[in-house]
């Protein structure tokens, strides 16, 4: 199968097999109107099996959470065709409204337009935990 | 802005200098009783709270201040659906100072954010009750004379217990502190508290569920109620809630110089016959409490100038 490599944009390469969908809605790429492919199951040496998705635009989507869902993940940016940058994502500080708190003694689970912050209290193991209760995130 | 939300939101010297002030308010009242002349302090209790209330109503009158508020959830706005955020919002344009008890955890975090005053966490849920720790602290200072080199017991509901938990966060700071944790095995301290507390601070702790067998080594008998409204079922609530009671007999095996500690109120957890024991600390305790709310305020105030 042949998917066109993209001119300016971003490919995110090295995803787990069959999280390519999870990660597509996560990041909000169905709501973007620019080219998209998302290639499930394609071939790779190291993995056997991996998703990649390609997102055709010069405006990039917002990759900051990326790291709490996906860390192990290849992010490149391309600009004219070429690579400019390949990383592997960060965790985040911080994480606004992308999980949300599941302990019902919590502030959010009344205050319904209170956004879910979560922070991140070690990195180490990838803790988060919410702002307002401490509660751990899950998820 | 300063606000206190948990007892993380100060450093361990802050905490010093506050039982330094609560303990100069002691010898020294009249110095502080004007020292708030035309402040006010807004006192928002979703909850029903007799002791913490009228502590901080109390401390702020002993400082010469004001006190406006309301004292459960029905005579506020919240009966009208009025959000923590908005409530906060409103209270900021009269009061110089609040101190809010929510029945929902991160309560207080989210006045904090919402406001132009220093926040008070005067208790919200399970979750943070930091001026009761200062009150516990200031006790242990005044009954043991020092923070350091503690035997620490904690007994009853060691798993809702947020006294305990806030308790045992402030004390992993100082030296030579060793907890024993006694609880039924459905009260225990959470995980995140020994793992991300105790353990991490590399602490010396024991676990037991038979309080006689540790209480000869304790410095520190630390009751707690088991709470009737931190139950989502009731029959746990009734088949726990005797699991630990204090008498006088038990205490003949204690340390003369244990000091016995309860957040109050207590239900039948201490029997009445302790009250008259030396060792009773409880309502000393209640008393401190007045003290380090009126060493907080003049903190918090003079932080916002």
């Amino acid at each position: 199968m042949n998917v066109d490599s993209i001119k300016n944009g971003v490919v995110i390469d090295h995803i787990t097999a069959g999280d390519g969908m999870k990660i597509y809605y996560f990041l909000g790429l169905d709501k973007l109107d620019c080219p998209i492919a998302l290639i499930k199951n394609a071939m790779s040496r190291n993995m056997g099996r991996k998703d990649i998705i390609k997102v055709d635009s010069e405006n990039l989507p917002d990759l900051c959470a990326l790291g709490y869902i996906a860390p192990d993940v290849t992010v490149n940016v391309i600009k004219d065709g070429e690579i400019i940058k390949k990383y592997h994502p960060e965790l985040p500080e911080q994480l606004a409204d992308i999980v949300k708190c599941q302990n019902p003694r919590c502030i959010t689970s009344t205050e319904q337009e209170l956004p879910h912050i979560f922070s991140l209290t070690d990195r180490e193991n990838r803790v988060y935990r919410c702002i307002y209760c401490e509660s751990k995130a899950k998820g | 802005m300063r606000h206190l939300i948990g007892i993380d939101d100060l450093t361990m010297a802050e905490i010093e200098q506050l039982i330094e002030t609560a303990e100069d308010i002691i010898a020294n009242p009249e110095k502080y009783s004007e020292r708030c002349h035309g402040k006010k302090l807004a006192t928002l209790f979703y909850e029903p709270s007799t002791r913490t209330r009228l502590s901080f109503e109390a401390a702020m009158m002993e400082l010469g201040g004001n006190v406006l508020g309301f004292s459960d959830a029905q005579s506020s706005s919240a009966s009208k659906g009025e959000s923590v955020a908005d409530t906060t919002r409103v209270i900021s344009c009269f009061a110089d100072i609040m101190a809010m008890r929510h029945f929902k955890e991160g309560a207080p975090m989210v006045a904090s954010l919402n406001t132009s005053i220093p926040v008070i966490n005067a208790g919200d849920g399970g979750h943070n009750h930091p001026t009761q720790t200062l009150t516990d602290l200031l006790t242990i200072k005044r009954e043991k004379g020092r923070l350091d080199n503690l035997k620490v017991g904690f007994c009853g509901d060691l798993k809702f217990g947020r006294t305990v938990h806030s308790l045992i966060t402030a004390l992993s700071h100082r030296e030579g502190i060793e907890f024993v944790l006694v609880s039924p095995d459905e009260l225990k301290v959470p995980s995140y508290i020994k793992k991300d507390i105790i353990e991490k601070e590399g602490l010396p702790y024991s676990q037991t569920e038979d309080l006689d067998s540790v209480l000869p080594e304790l410095d520190i008998l630390y009751m707690t109620r088991v709470q009737r409204e931190r139950f989502f079922n009731e029959q746990d609530y009734i088949r726990l809630k005797d699991s630990y009671i204090l008498t006088p007999e038990r205490l003949t095996r204690a340390k003369s110089d244990l000091c016995i500690m309860h957040p109050l109120p207590r239900v039948n957890e201490i029997a009445v016959g302790v009250d008259k024991d030396p060792r009773a600390a409880y309502f000393k305790q209640v008393l401190n409490g007045k003290y380090i709310r009126m060493a907080l305020i003049l903190f918090l105030l003079e932080a916002a100038k």
